[in-house]
């Protein structure tokens, strides 16, 4: 069973013919023709191998390096790049459909179908360098970066501790939470 | 499918049981990691499934009830042994050469273009090649032979960090590729943990626990509190204790939704942390439904 899941999700390139030459290349960083963004593992993270791959999505549509049809790796280069299990790339896809994030054309490979980012790149820019305004600000009152992340987070969860209870979804929130972190 | 089945299965060489007692059933598209310290019996085995060695009790089958060594077993399984036997005089194309005249099934064309993708020249002495190379043309050999299993006994023990990424990428990708089950050993599990969906856990000839990687992790927590307190926990199974004075962690059989005693945190385990724990243990066992064998004891923690 798992078997057909996978030919069908690796599709396209895979069958019976032999491997192309896109995602071997011998190094470490192998990547196939053509993908939007790339994936990399934080062995000492402790997060799950599948979760760093759909957190990188998500913080790549916050960032508009993905957009809405934009293929994601297959599955085949994932696994050639980072020498990881196709199961869990495969369940990193699939959190993302269930997510609707994503979803997977048989044969194709998984598209992005929805987008995180609602903001524009100028608006992030400039939300950006107010962010640094208060790091400096931040920092010049003699907080050290364990500080400011403690104080950047708490106010984080009370922020949506707030909203959350006007709006009772605070399924964004926690997602949020740690990108930033 | 199962692509390895025993029951009952062991093999003793003079007084000594290198494998005892040996009951599971590994489903196939998983890659599994085969894992215990030195001499707990994986070789021995890898060597039975593969139908180097003959059993001295029960019995083994592969890919679906084949008989080991059977011909149409022997088609749909390609073995790497330990210490990647080349012939070290012969060429890259010679082993190709020999390989293809040995076998029933031999994809010349995919294995040339693997070896060129790999920057490994035909003409090449395999005793000339370093260890990554040599490890990559018995793979090559292996994987040419278009198999349903491919079987790696230690394929890493000798290779360089970088070495093994491309090693275990080439793997893994025929995984992805063509559906290959793959079963793999090694006695450092850290290696295997990115690697493998599926673990069996070997320890002093028996086999301690087999099943999907996922299913382990979510049905065992850590539990931490009071020593003193400990058997409060005891109505879980627990598999291994760590207790001082005034702390105690428990490694328990239990998912995130069973309760936790008051007084008590719970975490959820690594599998590296679970592997030691049984390791430990060796009384302990977890042996869940379907990877267990057809005759093996109906309760979860034993002996």
């Amino acid at each position: 069973m798992t078997i057909d899941k996978r030919s069908s999700q690796v599709g396209g390139s895979a069958g019976d013919s032999p491997p192309t030459p896109g995602g071997r290349d011998g190094s470490a960083t192998g990547r196939g023709p053509g993908s939007a963004i790339e994936f990399r593992l934080d062995a000492a993270s402790g997060v799950p191998t599948y979760l760093q791959l759909v957190h990188q999505v998500e913080h790549a549509l916050r960032l508009g390096y993905l957009k809405v049809g934009d293929q994601l790796p297959k599955v085949r280069d994932v696994v050639a790049s980072l020498a990881i299990n196709p199961n869990t790339v495969l369940k990193a896809y699939r959190e993302l459909e269930t997510k609707g994030l994503a979803n997977g054309r048989p044969g194709q490979g998984t598209f992005i179908q929805a987008t995180l980012n609602q903001v524009a790149l100028p608006e992030l820019t400039a939300l950006h360098r107010s962010l640094l305004r208060w790091l400096t600000a931040a920092d010049e009152a003699g907080l050290d970066e364990d500080g400011i992340v403690a104080l950047f987070t708490s106010a984080l969860r009370d922020f949506y501790e707030h909203r959350s209870g006007s709006r009772t979804r605070g399924g964004a929130a926690s997602g949020e939470t740690e990108d930033v972190a | 499918m199962n692509v390895v089945e025993a029951s009952g299965l062991g093999k003793r060489y003079g007084g000594t049981w290198a494998l005892r007692e040996c009951s599971l059933a590994i489903p196939a598209g998983h890659v599994v990691a085969l894992v215990g310290p030195n001499g707990a019996g994986k070789s021995t085995l890898l060597n039975l499934a593969v139908g180097l060695a003959a059993p001295s009790a029960g019995a083994v089958t592969v890919l679906d009830g084949r008989p080991p060594g059977s011909p149409d077993a022997l088609d749909g399984i390609a073995f790497v042994a330990q210490d990647t036997p080349l012939y070290k005089n012969l060429s890259a194309a010679d082993m190709l050469h020999l390989t293809r005249n040995l076998n029933r099934r031999f994809d010349q064309a995919s294995a040339e273009a693997r070896l060129g993708e790999l920057g490994i020249p035909l003409k090449q002495k395999a005793g000339k090649m370093s260890g990554g190379q040599q490890a990559q043309l018995a793979l090559t050999l292996a994987l040419a032979r278009r198999p349903r299993l491919l079987v790696l006994d230690e394929p890493m023990a000798m290779l360089d960090p970088l070495a093994r990424h491309d090693f275990m990428a080439a793997v893994l990708t025929a995984a992805a590729e063509d559906g290959v089950s793959v079963l793999l050993s090694s006695h450092v599990l850290a290696e295997l943990e990115r690697v493998a969906d599926y673990l069996v856990l070997m320890s002093r000839g028996r086999v301690q626990v087999a099943g999907e990687v996922d299913d382990l992790l979510a049905s065992h927590r850590i539990l931490t509190g009071p020593a003193a307190e400990a058997s409060k926990c005891a109505d879980r199974p627990v598999v291994y204790v760590r207790r001082a004075e005034v702390q105690a962690h428990l490694l328990v059989r239990a998912t995130a939704d069973d309760p936790i005693p008051p007084g008590w945190e719970a975490h959820p385990v690594g599998l590296e942390e679970l592997a030691l724990a049984y390791l430990r243990e060796p009384g302990a066992a977890a042996l869940p439904g379907p990877a267990r064998g057809r005759d093996a004891e109906p309760s979860e923690v034993t002996k």
